[in-house]
């Protein structure tokens, strides 16, 4: 068995036989013409059975992936009508007397160009959009009509990177996952995956072609990103019980999807994803999330060498609010301590990390490292809906030194015309006991609280949560922290601010009525568990 | 000539759907319709131009209508971007 990695853009899995993608790859290469007339002629006819093609092509996806997606092939319908695209392809073809297959290249090359160097992960993917209109237009003009290579089994496609048309293109029935070597989880293709349901793993990398070839084995995961080769039975069997429960949760899916957060007697409340890494955007949007309510920055440090520049934390946290379009986007800074090591942060050993030099504690002492985040949230801030919250805290002067740096991080950018958003939201982990019991006076400062259950649960009760001795005097429904949980909602609202809860308790559903008659505004849950927790609100009655 | 300036309250902006139509609507009269947006200004049936200003969430555009039949486009134009932007 030989086990590949990816990225998963869509959680599902499959097992079966590999198929590894033909295309039927036009060579440019660059001829000199003397009958430009005619090559302009060539360029006509092509672009006229290019538009026939995608107006087909607009027809399946259409019925297969539902108007929204299917306007992807109407515009590229109309991208082939573009005036400029056309007027550089002819000025091409007349100035230098080349073959129009070459100028179409060029054409394509540079208008690719434009929207890869344009600073918004979106349009740069489009680049891949006017790619894929041109090499039609070119294998229109090679005058063979592409075919089907005839096989009935259903397969798992290989392909180097698939264009939006050639995903749709496949017969969807014969198609059992895709795994590409290359490809952005922002493409039109991975969204394609998404909404045929299709288990797609991309960005495996050079090694997949080398490695496999048509009529091998494979199992596909799209929850982990792995791709297995040649699978020996432990493997098949993970992967079939995965099967299983996908098929319990497609049907969930299917009901709840595009409902409400709203109970019986019409309470409404917000069900948002926690997430640790840029590449679990794609599980938040399948599984209809309203927003992220916790994201943990600490992967960008544990991923790095060397302490992450504001440069790079600001294209991840700009990347996070763009793929979420205007959707609520908490960030929580930097909470790291003695129990989550990073070696160039050079902490001590302690005897009792849980209660020792972490998270806030960390960054008031550093604020040099405290700052460079900030700077990096705040200039993200203006590409989306971002909320910032600061995790640990414990008393007032802790909270009026933080909102004094974020006042001084917002003058610098302001002296240096960088842009910002004013609306950026402010808040606080309730996760001390310290926190919910003077929260009347930590919620004037504040926009929102939200509840992280599981220290809030380890420091009320002093059990340590490592150590699994403790849990039968670990009770996470004790009394003590659903009125610490009260507390905090009370003074919330009455000091215009909302609360939500985003540890391990948000998700527990003999919980849910219970915060829902606190008031809680908002649930942050594992993406996966967003719809079960959409079902039990649904079937809530708070007016009994 | 007829202009007026609109400020993008779509979450996403001009994005390839937006603009896709936007496009197509354009096209419909015979005015030349130019959008502007920090004085780049690009005509409004160039799709992939249009999609190159890079339009975004909270930017204020400048849309300037000249031709025969103008007022009708200003109108619509007018509509399209409440409507959909």
């Amino acid at each position: 068995m030989l086990k590949l990695n990816g990225k998963g853009v869509y959680g599902a899995v499959a097992t079966g036989k590999i198929s590894v993608f033909k295309r039927q790859e036009a060579q440019v290469r660059r001829i000199h013409v003397e009958d430009t007339a005619a090559e302009l002629f060539r360029v006509d006819a092509a672009k006229k059975k290019a538009s026939e093609q995608l107006s087909a092509i607009y027809e399946k996806a259409l019925k297969e992936v539902g108007e929204t997606n299917a306007q992807i092939f109407e515009i590229h319908m109309m991208m082939i009508e573009d005036e400029d695209y056309n007027e550089s392809i002819q000025s091409i073809i007349e100035n230098q007397s080349v073959n129009a297959e070459y100028a179409v290249a060029v054409t394509s090359d540079n208008f690719a160009e434009m929207f890869s160097s344009m600073d918004d992960a979106y349009m740069q993917a489009r680049a891949a959009d006017v790619k894929d209109i041109s090499n039609r237009i070119i294998a229109c003009m090679a005058e063979n009509g592409g075919s089907d290579n005839g096989s009935d089994d259903k397969v798992i496609i290989c392909a180097d990177d698939l264009a939006p048309s050639e995903t749709v293109s496949l017969d969807k029935e014969k198609v059992l996952a895709f795994v590409t070597a290359h490809g952005s989880s922002n493409s039109h293709t991975a969204i394609l995956a998404r909404n045929m349901n299709i288990p797609a793993i991309i960005g495996v990398g050079d090694e997949l072609l080398e490695k496999i070839k048509d009529g091998d084995m494979a199992a596909v995961d799209g929850y982990t990103g792995e791709v297995f080769i040649d699978p020996d039975e432990k493997t098949l069997a993970e992967i079939t019980a995965k099967q299983k429960s996908d098929l319990e949760k497609k049907e969930l899916l299917k009901s709840l999807k595009g409902k409400e957060n709203i109970t019986l007697d019409g309470t409404k409340v917000n069900i948002f994803a926690n997430i640790g890494s840029v590449d679990n955007i794609g599980a938040v949007l399948v599984n209809d999330a309203g927003g992220i309510g916790l994201f943990r920055s600490e992967f960008l440090y544990l991923e790095n060498s060397d302490y992450p520049t504001e440069e790079q934390q600001f294209q991840a946290y700009k990347k996070v609010l763009e793929s979420m379009a205007g959707k609520k986007v908490i960030i929580r800074t930097l909470d790291i301590g003695a129990d989550k090591q990073v070696d160039y942060f050079s902490l001590d050993k302690e005897e009792n990390p849980a209660l020792g030099f972490r998270a806030i504690r960390i960054c008031l002492t550093r604020p040099d490292i405290f700052k460079t985040q900030l700077r990096a949230l705040f200039r993200a801030s203006a590409f989306g809906n971002l909320g910032i919250m600061f995790p640990m805290i414990t008393s007032v002067s802790e909270l009026e030194k933080i909102l004094a740096i974020c006042d001084e991080v917002k003058a610098e950018l302001k002296e240096s015309n960088i842009e910002y958003s004013e609306k950026t939201e402010i808040g606080i982990m309730i996760e001390t006991p310290a926190a919910a019991i003077i929260s009347d006076r930590l919620a004037p400062m504040v926009d929102f609280f939200s509840v992280g259950t599981n220290d809030l649960t380890q420091y009320t009760l002093a059990c340590d949560r490592q150590n699994p001795k403790l849990e039968e005097f670990c009770d996470t429904h004790h009394e003590a922290i659903l009125r610490l949980i009260e507390m905090s909602a009370k003074n919330a609202h009455a000091n215009g601010a909302w609360i939500g809860i985003c540890g391990e308790l948000a998700a527990d559903t003999t919980l849910t009525e219970t915060f829902l008659r606190m008031g809680i505004d908002e649930l942050s849950v594992s993406p996966s568990y967003v719809l079960k927790l959409r079902d039990t609100v649904r079937n809530i009655n708070l007016s009994k | 000539m007829k202009t007026f300036n609109y400020t993008i309250r779509d979450e996403v902006g001009i994005h390839a759907r937006p603009a896709g139509m936007l496009a197509k609507e354009a096209k419909g009269f015979k005015s030349e319709i130019l959008i502007e947006k920090n004085g780049k200004s690009v005509n409004a049936t160039k799709l992939m131009m249009l999609m190159g200003l890079g339009v975004k969430c909270g930017d204020t555009v400048t849309v300037t209508v000249n031709g025969e039949d103008e007022d009708a486009a200003a109108k619509a134009m007018e509509e399209f971007f409440t409507a959909n932007l």
